[in-house]
């Protein structure tokens, strides 16, 4: 059992959820309410990691994020370590890759909203902030939800984008879902049946909480 | 504030309480040096730095693939100190571009064996004279190799089917590993009839369960020469291991997985 490899996956899916939660209410609720011109380009940026295999996503942020290029180049003039095969790198990779699970079903659920009820709090005065907190994030609050669970799976079990741009370093870019592929070509069945028993049973146990959670949430509002 | 305020609240002190205990235990292990190693290495190595631990107490953190593949990371910023290639051509390049420390050193041979699961109707003959005849009467049905784009024993491989005219008819039945120890699981998983596969890896414990082995003779190859070298960031740990990768324990180690040393005969 790689415990170092499971709370690296852990700290990802962590950092992960926690950023995608205030980019995805911003992101989701623009593109809900927005009236811009071009919006469906944005959309269909946001939703692009859903199309594309995870090599070729992989790919491209390895190219991206590479010594070569001027993220790469900024990011080690920055911080004096490369962007690619570290820890950092992946977050990064993580959170864009999980853009179209986290924004989706938040801009769902912002859209479900009644127009009249976001109206009729402005006309009464409320400042936006204050629509935001108290009528918008309450309302949309499963949707959201929902978002952020999905975020949790996905990031959980990516394993295509984790390879391409981490380069399975030990306690740095080795996530378990590594950890087990790296078990299997050491001939390690046992090793690699227990961590992916490990991994099948909190993923159950975390997503069946959270929709339990919710689910007390749905019965307060209703 | 209402319920859900309170729920929201309550749940991200949970998820912030969590992470900072998950934070506080990932940097225990990751000062010590990165070694990237080809997948040959996997079981002589993981005994080697074990023995390095035991014997000069630091450690050392191992990541295994394709020598290829190691080669294009190094070039894309990878942060490793030492690179323990399969094949001095890559090490050799990097060098040539500035990306090591000076041309580094030989550290092994390596040597290509068929590798036969028990059970395939197969026979252990490393001149490949079955093999050949297998691929024509329909016994074979999948053969296992490493890679030949970017690891150095699926190239060999390659050559060694070559040499025994048999490359073409065979690759409609090839699986190809991402790397030999890949390509030793699949031809040991039981969905491969055999496959080509590095020495070290068929003298492991593990695979010695799963099957047999015959050697395939080193002149139908050229030569797998294994060059080790330290990369920019190589600190003194790594310097250490470097080192000790060359004096006497971990040569025998080396040896008793089948390599071949620089300066050495051959057994066989």
């Amino acid at each position: 059992m790689d415990w170092v490899a499971l709370r690296l996956s852990l700290e990802l899916v962590g950092l992960t959820v926690l950023l995608l939660l205030p980019i995805g209410v911003a992101l989701g609720r623009f593109l809900a309410y927005s009236e811009m011109r071009g919006k469906e380009i944005l959309e269909a940026l946001v939703a692009l990691p859903l199309v594309l295999p995870p090599t070729v996503f992989g790919y491209y942020l390895l190219v991206a994020f590479g010594a070569a290029s001027p993220l790469g180049r900024a990011w080690q003039a920055l911080f004096d370590r490369p962007l690619v095969f570290t820890f950092e790198g992946l977050l990064l990779a993580s959170v864009i890759f999980n853009l179209p699970f986290a924004v989706q079903p938040m801009q769902r659920a912002f859209e479900a909203i009644a127009p009249d009820l976001r109206a009729a709090a402005a006309c009464c005065g409320m400042a936006p902030w204050r629509v935001l907190l108290r009528i918008e994030l309450p309302l949309a609050w499963p949707g959201i939800l929902t978002a952020l669970v999905l975020a949790f799976a996905h990031t959980l079990g990516e394993f295509g984008i984790v390879l391409m741009v981490g380069g399975a370093i030990p306690g740095e870019t080795k996530t378990i879902a590594i950890a087990i592929y790296d078990r299997v070509q050491a001939f390690d069945d046992r090793a690699a049946a227990q961590m992916a028993t490990v991994l099948l049973l909190f993923s159950l146990a975390t997503i069946a909480v959270t929709f339990f959670a919710s689910r007390r949430v749905g019965r307060r509002l209703g | 504030m209402t319920a859900i305020g309170r729920m929201v609240r309550r749940g991200l002190g949970a998820i912030a309480a969590a992470l900072s205990v998950l934070l506080a235990g990932a940097a225990a292990a990751a000062d010590a040096p990165l070694v990237a190693a080809a997948a040959d290495l996997r079981f002589a190595l993981a005994e080697i730095a074990e023995r390095f631990r035991r014997d000069v107490g630091a450690a050392v953190r191992l990541v295994f693939g394709s020598s290829g593949n190691f080669a294009r990371q190094i070039r894309q910023g990878a942060p490793f100190a030492l690179f323990l290639s399969a094949d001095e051509a890559y090490v050799l390049d990097l060098a040539r571009d500035g990306f090591t420390r000076d041309e580094g050193t030989l550290y092994a041979i390596g040597r290509l064996v068929l590798m036969v699961p028990n059970g395939s109707p197969l026979a252990l003959d490393g001149t490949l004279a079955d093999l050949a005849r297998a691929v024509r009467d329909g016994r074979l049905r999948r053969f296992a190799i490493a890679n030949p784009e970017h690891a150095p024993y699926g190239k060999r491989a390659e050559e060694v089917l070559r040499y025994k005219g048999i490359w073409e008819e065979i690759r409609p039945f090839l699986v190809y590993g991402e790397n030999v120890a890949q390509a030793a699981q699949f031809a040991t998983s039981g969905n491969a009839e055999g496959g080509i596969v590095a020495y070290s890896l068929a003298l492991s414990p593990q695979l010695e369960a799963l099957g047999g082995h015959a050697p395939i003779p080193a002149e139908w190859h050229t030569p797998l020469r294994q060059r080790m070298v330290r990369l920019r960031g190589a600190g003194p740990v790594a310097d250490r291991f470097y080192r000790y990768l060359q004096e006497e324990p971990a040569r025998a180690v080396f040896r008793r997985y089948g390599f071949v040393l620089p300066g050495e005969p051959a057994t066989e």
